[in-house]
């Protein structure tokens, strides 16, 4: 067990070796830093001091030395746009990020959840037929388009709720959030409920299929046959059984939340991070794009490694071998 | 991560039934396989709107109304006409003008041909590179193959969008960008299956007679194993069309697809944003209904296409 975490950690931290790599290469030799960092009106003596001073001058594998010096430190170069640390840029939009991908989960597990134990207990219902349907549309519909239409509908003609920003804020262990004040709340309901749009139809019919198996399985048919109230095996012997992948694609699906969160932060302004690399990529705001990737990578990594911890403490028969 | 991850493959290593072993079942017949195709409803619904999508893809220059990129048919008093107004000149207008003057519906219609252009190719492509990758690491087996799935893993940890991001933010934005990005995030899930089905396919009497027959193992790998880890390629096939189709149109209205000549369907509904909240609603609305049409088609179809080349259903 231990020898097989040690092992899972190393292949983790040689994957954000690997990325870093690749990040690098991509940013510096595929781009040209040059033509991105320097005002093209500036003379030929002008360019070659700014080039020297970037190192851009020395050979790429000292510069890729100091760029992972600087990147252990945290320390990913000055927004040209906002003319602060990078990851400082970053990590201020993160509580916005968190919150919104928060939410929306909840919202895919509230609705999804019961919904999906519906249609896997009663398959032949027209109701769940209906739900069934409604899933597929779930997975169907752009989010993007879903969320100009949620603005239109929402926003623009009945004037509910409105489209853009993150509204009040309050002041909770160092960092902004929106869902405690009840004008934040209204301006975190519609984005949320964008992007929950996709998961919440991903966990409906998880816990479709799931409840479908575990319906034919003996325990149930024996419960049944025990005389168990119907509650009973419903919530207990059904749903228990049934945490397992749910559980698992929740904390999968998390990470892909916050990446997704790009589409409907810039749908709706909210000032997140996905918003944030939006501009910065059509701003070619480098040193921003690169701690945002570079994070992502971390974030993702980290995410399977502890999923993959989570396994063998669910499920003793998954190895971490390696295997497959 | 192994061959019971793909719902298609045959886990019993059961004889190939007409409908799992491709290459039988089209020298047979295929009238049987596309009755019970056509015999679910959705499918119908699927085919014909896909059939629809692609007539007015094909068609666009000569069923449109009007050409959205010729600035000469362009008046730009014409610009956000709701639908079913006339033009200047007595054109109508079903589904209105944008904010240049353009028909929506002709700039619908040409939208639909470099959305499907984009998509098809990227997914072919993808599909090529995965599907060859995926047989290789199979029928190779040892260190390459453990090293192209740990990638494969690798790869299908990170969201598509994220993948697509990495790729544009390192390229800049395009359109050769965006399919190279939609290929880049979308080979691994062709790689997974193909090596699953051909995992499963490997043991096969049929590929261990034509090696003991010393046929080279290109030819093994493209004539006999090949075809028959078909089936559950075309379906994954038809559904990452739909989503490169989506992903391409997500990535344009985040305005990293940039070509303003050539809008596709994303760029109409990115154009429209800006007059949602004065309550144009058609700029954005139509194009959106033309690409929900699209994927919703797309899917179906791929759905029923499961079900039928599915050897486990096939009774």
């Amino acid at each position: 067990m231990i020898t097989s975490l040690i092992r899972r950690a190393i292949q983790a931290g040689f994957v954000i070796f690997a990325m870093t790599l690749i990040v690098f290469i991509g940013v510096n030799v595929i781009g040209n830093p040059v033509d991105i960092l320097i005002n093209p009106d500036l003379n030929q003596a002008e360019r070659l001091r700014v080039v020297e001073s970037l190192g851009l001058d020395r050979p790429l594998w000292q510069q890729y030395l100091s760029f992972l010096h600087g990147l252990a430190q945290g320390d990913f170069g000055d927004s040209f746009v906002y003319s602060k640390p990078a990851l400082d840029v970053i990590v201020e939009r993160l509580p916005a990020t968190l919150e919104l991908a928060l939410c929306a989960m909840l919202i895919a597990i509230v609705v999804g959840l019961p919904l999906g134990l519906y249609a896997g207990l009663y398959p032949n219902r027209v109701s769940s037929k209906i739900i069934m349907t409604g899933s597929i549309l779930g997975f169907s519909l752009p989010t993007f388009w879903v969320g100009l239409m949620f603005i239109l509908l929402f926003a623009v003609q009945l004037g509910w709720l409105p489209s853009n920003g993150r509204g009040e804020t309050e002041l909770l262990f160092g960092a902004r959030w929106s869902f405690l004040t009840a004008d934040g709340l209204a301006h975190l309901f519609l984005p949320a409920l964008n992007l929950a749009l996709f998961k919440t139809s991903l966990i409906l019919r998880l816990t479709r299929a799931g409840v479908q198996e575990v319906v034919m399985q003996d325990y149930v048919k024996f419960a049944r046959a025990k005389g168990l109230r119907e509650n009973r095996i419903i919530f207990v012997h059904i749903l228990k059984n049934l945490m397992i992948p749910v559980v698992t694609i929740i904390g999968l699906e998390f990470g892909s939340l916050i990446a997704f969160s790009v589409v409907t932060e810039s749908i709706f302004g909210w000032p997140g991070m996905g918003k944030l690399i939006i501009d910065s990529i059509n701003l070619l705001d480098r040193p921003v794009i690169v701690a945002y990737l570079m994070m992502m990578v971390v974030l993702f990594v980290s995410l399977n490694f502890i999923i993959d911890i989570c396994y063998t403490l669910l499920d003793p028969r998954v190895r971490l071998d390696g295997k497959g | 991560m192994d061959s019971n991850s793909v719902p298609v493959a045959d886990p019993h290593g059961n004889p190939p039934t007409a409908a799992g072993s491709a290459g039988a079942s089209a020298s047979r017949s295929i009238w049987p396989a596309l009755l019970r195709f056509f015999s679910a409803p959705a499918a119908v619904v699927g085919a014909l709107g896909l059939l629809i999508v692609l007539f007015v893809a094909i068609f666009a220059p000569w069923l449109s109304p009007q050409n959205p990129f010729d600035l000469m048919q362009l008046d730009i008093l014409d610009s956000r006409l709701p639908p079913g107004s006339e033009s200047f000149s007595g054109v109508p207008y079903i589904l209105g003008t944008d904010g240049q003057g353009r028909d929506i519906l002709s700039g619908i219609m040409y939208g639909l041909r470099t959305s499907l252009i984009v998509g098809l190719a990227s997914a072919i492509a993808a599909a090529l590179i995965g599907t060859t990758l995926g047989l290789m690491a199979a029928y190779v087996g040892g260190r390459t193959e453990g090293f192209m799935m740990r990638l494969v893993d690798l790869q299908l940890s990170f969201p598509t969008i994220l993948m697509a991001l990495m790729v544009l933010a390192i390229l800049g934005n395009g359109v050769t960008n965006v399919v190279l990005a939609i290929i880049v995030a979308e080979w691994a899930t062709y790689a997974r299956t193909a090596r699953g089905t051909a995992l499963v396919e490997r043991e096969k009497e049929y590929i261990e007679a034509a090696r003991c027959l010393r046929i080279p193992g290109h030819r093994v790998l493209l004539r006999h194993l090949l075809p028959n880890c078909l089936a559950p390629i075309i379906v994954i096939a038809t559904m990452q069309v739909a989503r490169a189709i989506g992903l391409e149109a997500t990535l344009s209205f985040l305005g990293l697809g940039a070509s303003v000549t050539q809008p596709s369907l994303g760029m109409l509904i990115a154009n429209g944003y800006q007059y949602l909240l004065s309550g144009l609603y058609w700029i954005s609305f139509y194009p959106g209904i033309a690409l929900l049409i699209t994927i919703v088609s797309i899917n179906l179809v791929g759905d029923r296409l499961r079900d039928v080349l599915n050897p486990r259903n096939a009774r």
